[in-house]
């Protein structure tokens, strides 16, 4: 041994543990790692914004005396029905299928005990579901799987699926595991193949033809229902533009935190931007074509608290939809089952693999022996609880910062942690009047 | 038989009238006048009545068709019939692309050539067309039945699923994971019946088709299949 000192072992930043395994897994399989969830990386996000609260140039509102409403008009452009829910954070689609029956009635009671919506997914409507919701929204998605003009007349608003944000522009695909004989009946496929679900519409392409799609679905639905247009977070200025142009009610923008049930991970970590980059850009599009608050904005992908409700409104956003926060809600990674994550090689926090069906939370499994385990109306108590505690801290910063409804919070209401985050929503990096890319100077 | 005139009367008004007919059974035979292809006509039906529309419609006619017989004495626009549960459409015409895009159910009938994407996503629907259809057709297609009389484009049935094509001139190619089979005697049975029922049996017997349908070999996602997608 030499008396000189040795440079220690230096991992390479390029070529980290992470990387170096993901290339091994694929040199041994030959296949792309297919997870569920959205993205994992760091991105910029709502944690790096901050609310400035009153000062001596405005006041506060009194914590728990005086109030602040939370209730957010849905649909209030063409629809009949517009939809009144009592608070801006609503459930987002996810299908049966990828989701147990007794885990969408669990979504279903939370979401109704809240006093917001629930939405369905790729796969049709569920009698768990509906039967549970009081407000129901019905994905009208590429594949058509299990549509029926009486369940959309039966849903309370409809939603046009163009993209979401784990996945914008591809389609999806449910693995065989998870094809019971009620997922294929509903689907009209055999039992236990793979369901491909598909990147576009069958029989529109473009926005001139959504245009007519969407008169074909308020013709069918006598003008009653709200139709949203969901998109991915790619080009929200264009997407939203093109939404309110097609004839939109409600634009829902899904930022590549949103989750998916299953699909590639290079997909996920690669595609798409975060929601804190997409909020401003559909605001001023909506803006630009006077129709911001006339045209409803909900945001989605990340959001877990009401801190990210409140700095999401503040951005311009109507109400926000959370996908899975909400079955986090319910029991998903619960370190309660950790000794059940680690006999699937995983732990809890980052069991991602849903597409597989093994779920010993019972959530993302149709294998009735794990779904048995999820106890439907604990599960709906506790989403209920989760959504009223985002409410309330929703609230208290919104008091906080002197507004009688959550609507009323705007972007002067923030500040940003860094130079990305102020460029992307759009505010002031803290402590300076500068917005990276619009007014130059500190 | 109840008049409507879409030009005077407009759409709204032609579909909401159509929709009360639910449950009633003492209006059932109706013509549509003027439509002008226009888009959306006879839309979301759900009564076992009769309508004929005298002219050309735009997208998605008979969309969602539920027990009601539409007949267009025209041609259609994209979307035809698209999801169609039940009943029967006939176009006397030709159909552009989409027709009878995801139909669960009930019997479409072109008796012109349909478009691209003829049957895409078909869910149960039973197509017959009397000409030609486009490529891509019964792209997907999980299950019923398309019957073409005349010829097929590029692509038919790729990736398909358990709908059964019955085509009895050229084939340009077939898509991914589409093959030919043997007709066995059961299929020409139904093939008899679809034709039969889409009004071409004066035109073509059973005997001269070919069916094609899924080799199954894409069922389950496997890397080796991947230069097949």
């Amino acid at each position: 041994m030499s008396d000189f000192p040795h440079t220690p072992p230096k991992m390479s930043w390029t070529f980290s543990n992470d990387t170096n395994a993901e290339i091994r897994r694929a040199a041994a399989t030959g296949i792309y790692d297919i997870r569920g969830g959205g993205s994992k990386r760091r991105l910029p996000h709502f944690d790096d914004l901050l609310f400035l609260g009153a000062s001596i140039s405005r006041y506060p509102l009194e914590g728990y005396r005086e109030k602040c409403a939370t209730d957010v008009w849905l649909g209030t452009r063409f629809a009949k029905n517009p939809i009144h829910l009592d608070i801006p954070i609503t459930i987002a689609g996810m299908s049966f299928g990828a989701l147990s029956g007794p885990a969408k009635e669990a979504l279903g009671r939370g979401a109704s005990a809240a006093g917001t919506s629930t939405t369905t997914g790729d796969g049709g409507m569920t009698e768990e579901e509906r039967g549970h919701s009081k407000t129901l929204v019905y994905q009208y998605l590429p594949s058509r799987y299990g549509m029926n003009p009486d369940d959309l007349r039966r849903a309370d608003a409809i939603e046009v699926v163009v993209g979401q944000g784990a996945k914008p522009g591809g389609g999806g695909m449910l693995l065989g595991q998870k094809i019971s004989d009620r997922v294929a009946m509903m689907r009209n496929l055999p039992k236990g193949i793979d369901q491909r679900s598909a990147c576009r519409h069958p029989d529109w392409t473009g926005p001139d033809d959504l245009e007519i799609k969407i008169l074909e679905l308020r013709e069918i639905t006598n003008w009653e229902k709200p139709i949203y247009i969901k998109v991915g977070g790619a080009r929200p200025y264009y997407d939203t533009a093109l939404a309110v142009k097609a004839g939109a009610d409600v634009v829902v923008l899904d930022g590549m935190q949103g989750g998916t049930a299953a699909t590639q991970d290079v997909f996920i970590e690669n595609v798409g931007m975060p929601i804190l980059a997409c909020i401003p850009q559909a605001v001023k599009a909506l803006q630009d074509l006077g129709m911001h608050r006339k045209v409803q904005l909900i945001v989605s992908g990340g959001i877990r608290s009401g801190a990210d409700v409140a700095k999401a409104m503040a951005l311009g956003a109507d109400a926000v939809a959370i996908g899975t926060a909400a079955l986090i809600a319910l029991g998903d990674n619960d370190p309660a089952l950790e000794a059940e994550y680690k006999k699937l090689g995983t732990t809890a926090g980052a069991y991602d693999d849903w597409h597989e069906g093994k779920d010993p939370a019972g959530i993302t499994t149709q294998d009735p022996e794990l779904y048995k385990r999820f106890d439907p109306i604990l599960g709906g108590r506790r989403l209920k609880n989760y959504l009223k505690v985002m409410t309330l801290e929703a609230q208290t910063i919104a008091r906080a910062c002197g507004k009688n409804h959550l609507h009323n919070l705007e972007p002067e209401d923030l500040c940003a942690l860094t130079i990305e985050s102020a460029a992307m929503a759009g505010v002031p990096l803290a402590g300076t009047n500068w917005i990276p890319g619009r007014n130059g100077g500190f | 038989m109840q008049t409507f005139d879409l030009a005077a009367q407009g759409l709204r008004a032609l579909n909401s009238t159509l929709h009360g007919l639910k449950g009633q059974t003492n209006m059932t035979s109706w013509e549509v006048i003027n439509p002008k292809g226009a888009h959306a006509i006879a839309v979301g039906l759900d009564a076992p009545v009769d309508v004929t529309v005298r002219g050309s419609t735009g997208y998605y006619c008979a969309g969602m068709n539920k027990q009601a017989t539409i007949r267009v004495k025209g041609s259609a626009g994209p979307g035809v019939a698209e999801n169609m549960m039940s009943g029967t459409v006939i176009i006397d015409g030709d159909a552009s692309q989409y027709a009878g895009a995801t139909g669960r159910g009930g019997l479409l009938v072109i008796k012109g050539n349909a478009s691209s994407r003829c049957g895409i996503s078909m869910k149960g629907i039973d197509i017959v067309v009397h000409g030609n259809i486009g490529h891509m057709s019964a792209f997907m297609a999980q299950s019923g039945n398309l019957v073409v009389l005349g010829d097929a484009g590029e692509a038919l049935g790729d990736s398909l699923y358990e709908a059964r094509l019955f085509v009895r001139g050229s084939v340009k190619s077939l898509g991914a994971d589409c093959i030919e089979k043997e007709m066995r005697p059961e299929h020409l049975a139904l093939l008899a019946d679809l034709l039969k029922r889409g009004e071409a049996d004066h035109l073509a017997k059973p005997e001269e088709f070919k069916r094609y349908g899924s080799a199954r070999k894409l069922y389950t996602f496997n890397i080796d299949n991947a230069s097949s997608y």
